[in-house]
C-alpha cells in the first residue's frame, strides 16, 4: 500500500511541475530538448512556420560537414544571387532618387516554385537595367564629343578670324617667320615653302596646357604655332572626376614629320582631337550638322532616362517584399542544412531546444506547416532526455528588457538560476539617484526619457542608424526610472541646480541666539564665522519634515555635515544590498537541491556579514538616536569603537551603551567561528556523503528491487531529470570515482570562496563609499557651474543686465546638459552598474550560461530601412 | 510673413526646448527673487555700504533683490519670443518637408 501511495504522490507532483509556473523574471524558463521529424515535402513550410513564431533554437546536427558540402547549398547560392541582383537594383533606385515605400511589409517566405518566378523576374530586370544604363552612358559620351567639337569650331573660328586680319597686314611675316633669319639656308627654306601647312585642333585639360605648350616648343623647334583659349562652359566627362575646365587649342605646323610628332605629343597629353575644317563654308556646314545631331541626342537621352525611371519605379514598389522574401528563404535553407536525414532519406530530423511551455505551440506550428504543404503524413515533435545544459530564456517586455540587458551584459545566467534583474529594476535607479541626486537635473532627465517613451512608436525614432542614439533609445525606460528616482533623492538632499528649496520653513532660528543665547549686535559686526548652537533653546526646533534643512545651503560647514551623513548612509545602503544578495543565494541552493549549502554556506556567510558589518550599522543608527546636540562634545567616534572591537580593548574609552564589551565579544566569537564552518563545512559534508553512499549502495539496490512498477521508475527518472540531478544508481560507480578525485578540488574551491568572501566583505563595504563620493562631486560641480556662470549674469544690476542674462542662461543650459547631465549621468550610471555587477552579484550569481537564441524572422523587418540591407 | 528658413529642424527643436526651459526656470527665479528668498543672497550684487546702512537696514538689499527679479522676468519674456521664433521655424521646416523637390 505504501508503494501505491508514494507512486500516487510522485504522479501528482510531476503533473504540478509540468503545469509550469513560468516564474517570469524570477528564474529562467524550463527548457526541453525535442526532436522534430519533418517530412521532406513539408519541411520547408514547417520551418517557415517556426520562423514566424520564433519558438525553437536549432542545434547543428552536421557539425563536421563543410559549408560547401551541405545538402541545400545550391538553393543558398541561388538566394545569394538574388540578393546580389536586389542590391544592384536598390543602388540604382537610390541613385535616381526614387522614394521607396515606407510601410512595414511582412511577406511570408515563398515556396520553392514561387521563388523560381521571383528569380526570373529579378534576372529579367537586371538585364533590362544594365542594357539601358549601358546605352545611356554611350549616348552621353557621344553627346560630350559632339559638344566639344562644337565648342572647338566656335573658338577656332575666332583664331582663324584673327589670323585673317593679320594676313592682310603682314602676310609674309606671319606665314614664314623664320625666312629672314635663316636666309643662308635656301634649300631648307625652299623645302619649307613647299611643305604643306597643316592644322591640328582639339581640346586639352586646363591644367596641362602649359606643359603641352612647352613640350611642343622643345620638340618641334618652333615649326608649330599654338593658339589656345579656354572654354567658359564646363564639360564634365561622366566617368572622370577631374577638374572639367578644358582649353581649345589650334596647332598649325609645317611638314608631315612635324605633324606626326605633334600627333604623338597630343596622344601623350590625352587630348581630344577633332578634324579642322578647311574653309569657312565647311565650318558652317559642320556646325549646323552638329547642332541637329546634338538636338537629336538630347531627345533620345531624355527618352532613355524616362524609360529607366519607369522601370525603376515599377521595381521599387515590390523591392522590399522581395528582399524580405529572399532573406527568409535563405534563413530557412540554413536551418535545413542543420538537420540530418534519417535512413530512409524521406524524413528530416532536427533537434531543438524549446521552452517546455511552448511545446504545444510547436506542435500546432508543425501541424499548420504540414497542412499548408498538403502532406499526407504529418510532422511531429518528440521530447528527448538530455544531459546537456539547456540555454537560458527569460521572457521580458519592453519595460523589463532594458534591465535584463544590463544584467546579461555581465553574463547570461546559468540554467534555472535566480535572476537578479527584477530587483535591479528598483535598486539600480535608486543607487544611480543616490549618486546623482539633484531635483532639477532629475526633472530634465525624466522629461527627456518621457518624450522618448511617448514617441516610442514613431518610426523615425525607432529606425535611425545612429549607434549612440539607439543605445539611449533602447534604455528609455531605464532613463525614465533613473530620472524619477533622482527627483526623489533631489528632494531628500534638497538640491535643485545647487539651490535648496524652502518648502516647509527652516527649523533653525537665528533670533533665538539673541534672545536665549549670548549674541549681541557687536557679535554680528565682528568679522569671521558665527556658529548657531543647537543646544540653545529655540535655535533648533526639530528636524525638517522631508529632506535636509534648506539652511544648510547657507552654512559654511555644509560639507562637514553632509559628508558625515552621506558616508554613513552609503555604508548602510551597501550592507543592506550585500545582505540581500547573500539571501538570494538561498533560492539557488534550495532549487538545485543542495539543502546542506543553506546550513554550511549561507548561514556562516550571513552571520559573518551581519556580526561584523551589521553591528557597524547598528552602532551608526544607535549613535544617531541616542546622542543629541547636548552630548555632542562627548559623543564617541564610531570608527574608534569599531577598531577597538577587533582589538578587544573595550575599557579605554567610554562605552556607547552598557554591556557593550560583552556584546562585542560575543559577536566577534560568532564571526570567527563561522569562518572555519564556511571553510571546511561543505567539503567535509560531501566527503561524508560519498563515504556513506558506498555503504548505502546495497540498500539502494534492495529498494529498487522492491519497486517493481516500471512506471514509477520512469517517473522518478523524469522527476530527477527535471531537477537537474541524476541519482541513477547505475551511474554511481563512476560518480564515486569522480568524487574521490574531486575532493581536493572541492576543498581548494571552497577555500578560495571563503577567503574571497571574507576579504571582499570589507572591500565591498568600502566600495559602496563611492555613493558618497559621486554625490559630493555632482553637488560641487553643480555649485561651481551656478557660481561661475549664472551668478555672473544675475549680478549685473543695471537694465543692461537683461541683455547679458539671456546668453548667460543659454550657456548655463548647454553646460548643464553636457557636463552635469551627460558626463555625470554616464559616470553615475557606470558606478551604479559596477556596484551591481561586482558587489551585489558576486554574492549569489554565476552568470556563465548561454542565451536562448531562437530561429526567428523578426529581425528582418527591423533592419529594412538601413542601407546595409543585404 | 517672411518665409525664410534660417535653421534646420534639429536646431529649431533645440531652440524650443531651451526656450521652454528658460521661461520656466527664469520665471521661477524671478518669483524667488521677488519674495526675497535667503538662499539666493549670494546672487544679488550687494555692496559693502548697503550692509552698514543703519537707518533702513534691509531696504537697499530688498531693492536689489527686486531689481534682479525684474531682470529675470524680462529675460523670461525674451525667451518667450525666442520660443515663438523657434516654433515658427519648426512649422516652416515641416511645411518644406511636404513640398515636392
Amino acid at each position: 500500500m505504501c508503494v501505491t501511495q508514494s507512486g500516487l504522490k510522485l504522479n501528482v507532483e510531476g503533473k504540478l511541475r509540468n503545469k509550469g509556473l513560468s516564474m517570469g523574471l524570477f528564474r529562467s524558463e524550463e527548457m526541453c530538448l525535442a526532436q522534430l521529424f519533418l517530412q521532406s515535402g513539408s519541411a520547408y513550410d514547417c520551418i517557415s512556420e517556426l520562423g514566424e513564431l520564433g519558438l525553437a533554437e536549432f542545434r547543428d546536427l552536421n557539425p563536421s560537414v563543410n559549408a560547401f558540402q551541405r545538402k541545400f547549398v545550391t538553393e543558398i547560392k541561388r538566394c545569394e544571387d538574388m540578393e546580389r541582383i536586389l542590391g544592384y537594383l536598390l543602388k540604382e533606385i537610390k541613385k535616381s532618387d526614387i522614394p521607396l515605400p515606407e510601410g512595414q511589409v511582412n511577406p511570408n517566405a515563398p515556396l520553392p516554385k514561387q521563388a523560381l518566378s521571383v528569380m526570373e523576374q529579378l534576372q529579367r530586370l537586371e538585364l533590362e537595367l544594365s542594357e539601358v544604363t549601358r546605352n545611356k552612358e554611350k549616348l552621353q559620351k557621344n553627346l560630350l564629343e559632339l559638344t566639344e567639337y562644337t565648342h572647338m569650331l566656335h573658338i577656332t573660328k575666332n583664331f582663324a578670324q584673327r589670323n585673317t586680319e593679320y594676313e592682310s597686314i603682314q602676310t609674309q611675316y606671319e606665314e614664314f617667320p623664320f625666312l629672314e633669319k635663316e636666309s643662308i639656308m635656301d634649300y631648307s627654306s625652299m623645302q619649307r615653302l613647299g611643305a604643306k601647312l597643316g592644322f591640328i585642333s582639339g581640346l586639352i585639360q586646363r591644367v596641362k596646357i602649359e606643359a603641352f605648350e612647352r613640350m611642343l616648343w622643345r620638340v618641334c623647334k618652333g615649326y608649330t604655332i599654338l593658339s589656345y583659349s579656354e572654354i567658359d562652359e564646363c564639360l564634365q566627362d561622366p566617368e572622370s572626376a577631374e577638374d572639367p575646365r578644358t582649353v581649345v587649342f589650334l596647332i598649325s605646323y609645317w611638314g608631315d614629320q612635324i605633324g606626326q610628332k605633334v600627333k604623338k605629343i597630343c596622344d601623350c597629353y590625352h587630348c581630344h582631337l577633332y578634324p579642322y575644317p578647311n574653309s569657312n563654308e565647311e565650318r558652317a556646314d559642320v556646325i549646323d550638322g552638329l547642332k541637329t545631331r546634338i538636338q537629336d541626342l538630347h531627345t533620345v537621352l531624355h527618352r532613355t532616362e524616362d524609360y529607366l525611371r519607369q522601370v525603376l519605379n515599377k521595381a521599387s514598389e515590390s523591392v522590399y517584399t522581395w528582399v524580405i522574401q529572399v532573406k527568409k528563404m535563405k534563413a530557412i535553407y540554413h536551418i535545413l542544412n542543420l538537420c540530418s536525414f534519417d535512413v530512409t532519406n524521406k524524413c528530416l530530423i532536427a533537434e531543438v531546444w524549446c521552452p517546455l511551455n511552448d511545446l504545444p505551440a510547436l506542435r500546432r506550428a508543425l501541424e499548420e506547416g504540414s497542412r499548408r504543404s498538403g502532406a499526407t503524413v504529418p510532422s511531429f515533435v518528440n521530447r528527448i532526455p538530455s544531459n546537456d545544459t539547456p540555454p537560458t530564456l527569460i521572457r521580458t517586455n519592453k519595460f523589463t528588457s532594458g534591465f535584463q540587458n544590463i544584467v546579461d551584459s555581465y553574463g547570461v545566467g546559468n540554467y534555472r538560476e535566480v535572476n537578479p534583474a527584477p530587483y535591479t529594476i528598483i535598486t539600480f535607479p535608486f543607487l544611480f539617484a543616490v549618486m546623482f541626486g539633484d531635483l532639477g537635473h532629475g526633472i530634465l532627465m525624466a522629461c527627456f526619457a518621457l518624450w522618448m517613451v511617448l514617441y516610442e512608436n514613431d518610426r523615425k525614432l525607432k529606425h535611425t542608424r545612429n549607434e549612440i542614439w539607439n543605445t539611449f533609445f533602447e534604455g528609455r525606460y531605464l532613463i525614465l526610472m533613473m530620472g524619477l528616482f533622482s527627483v526623489y533623492t533631489g528632494f531628500i538632499y534638497n538640491d535643485c541646480f545647487s539651490k535648496s528649496l524652502n518648502l516647509f520653513g527652516s527649523r533653525w532660528n537665528v533670533t533665538a541666539m539673541f534672545t536665549h543665547g549670548n549674541w549681541t549686535q557687536e557679535t554680528i559686526k565682528k568679522p569671521g564665522m558665527l556658529s548657531l548652537d543647537p543646544s540653545v533653546i529655540g535655535v533648533f526646533s526639530g528636524p525638517y519634515p522631508f529632506g535636509i534643512d534648506p539652511i544648510w545651503n547657507l552654512a559654511s560647514n555644509r560639507l562637514t555635515f553632509l559628508n558625515s551623513y552621506k558616508m554613513k548612509m552609503s555604508v548602510i545602503l551597501g550592507i543592506i544590498h550585500m545582505s540581500f544578495g547573500v539571501i538570494l543565494g538561498v533560492f539557488n541552493h534550495l532549487h538545485f537541491r543542495k539543502k546542506f549549502c543553506v546550513y554550511l554556506m549561507f548561514i556562516p556567510e550571513l552571520l559573518f556579514l551581519l556580526c561584523v558589518f551589521g553591528y557597524l550599522v547598528f552602532m551608526i543608527i544607535y549613535k544617531w538616536l541616542a546622542f543629541s546636540a547636548k552630548d555632542s562634545k562627548t559623543a564617541p567616534s564610531i570608527l574608534i569603537h569599531f577598531i577597538n572591537m577587533f582589538l578587544m580593548q573595550g575599557d579605554t574609552i567610554q562605552p556607547l551603551y552598557s554591556g557593550q564589551a560583552g556584546v562585542q565579544a560575543f559577536l566577534l566569537v560568532i564571526a570567527f567561528l563561522s569562518v572555519p564552518v564556511l571553510l571546511f563545512g561543505k567539503p567535509l559534508y560531501l566527503y561524508w556523503l560519498h563515504k556513506g553512499r558506498n555503504h548505502l549502495h546495497m540498500y539502494q539496490g534492495y529498494e529498487r528491487v522492491r519497486r517493481c512498477s516500471e512506471e514509477e521508475i520512469s517517473l522518478m527518472r523524469a522527476h530527477d531529470m527535471e531537477e537537474g540531478t541524476n541519482h541513477d544508481a547505475l551511474m554511481s560507480s563512476s560518480e564515486s570515482q569522480s568524487e574521490e578525485i574531486d575532493f581536493a578540488d572541492e576543498f581548494l574551491h571552497q577555500a578560495i570562496h571563503t577567503i574571497e568572501y571574507c576579504l571582499s566583505c570589507i572591500s565591498n563595504t568600502a566600495s559602496y563609499l563611492r555613493l558618497w563620493a559621486l554625490s559630493l562631486a555632482h553637488a560641487q560641480l553643480s555649485e561651481v557651474l551656478w557660481s561661475m556662470v549664472m551668478r555672473v549674469g544675475l549680478r549685473v544690476d543695471t537694465r543692461v543686465g537683461v541683455v547679458f542674462l539671456v546668453p548667460v542662461f543659454g550657456l548655463f543650459a548647454v553646460l548643464t546638459v553636457s557636463i552635469l547631465l551627460v558626463m555625470e549621468g554616464l559616470s553615475a550610471f557606470l558606478h551604479a552598474l559596477r556596484l551591481h555587477w561586482v558587489e551585489f552579484q558576486n554574492k549569489f550569481y554565476s552568470g556563465t550560461g548561454t542565451k536562448f537564441n531562437p530561429f526567428t524572422f523578426s529581425v528582418f523587418h527591423n533592419s529594412i530601412n538601413s542601407e546595409s540591407l543585404l | 510673413m517672411v518665409s525664410c528658413v534660417c535653421c534646420g529642424p534639429k536646431l529649431a527643436a533645440c531652440g524650443i526646448v531651451l526656450s521652454i526651459w528658460g521661461v520656466i526656470m527664469l520665471s521661477m527665479l524671478g518669483i524667488f527673487f521677488s519674495t526675497h528668498s535667503a538662499v539666493l543672497i549670494e546672487d544679488v550684487p550687494i555692496r559693502e555700504e548697503d550692509m552698514h546702512n543703519q537707518q533702513t537696514p534691509l531696504q537697499p538689499v530688498y531693492a536689489l533683490f527686486d531689481q534682479v527679479g525684474y531682470n529675470c522676468f524680462i529675460a523670461a519674456g525674451m525667451y518667450v519670443v525666442l520660443g515663438l521664433l523657434s516654433f515658427c521655424q519648426i512649422r516652416m521646416n515641416k511645411r518644406r518637408e511636404y513640398l515636392v523637390h
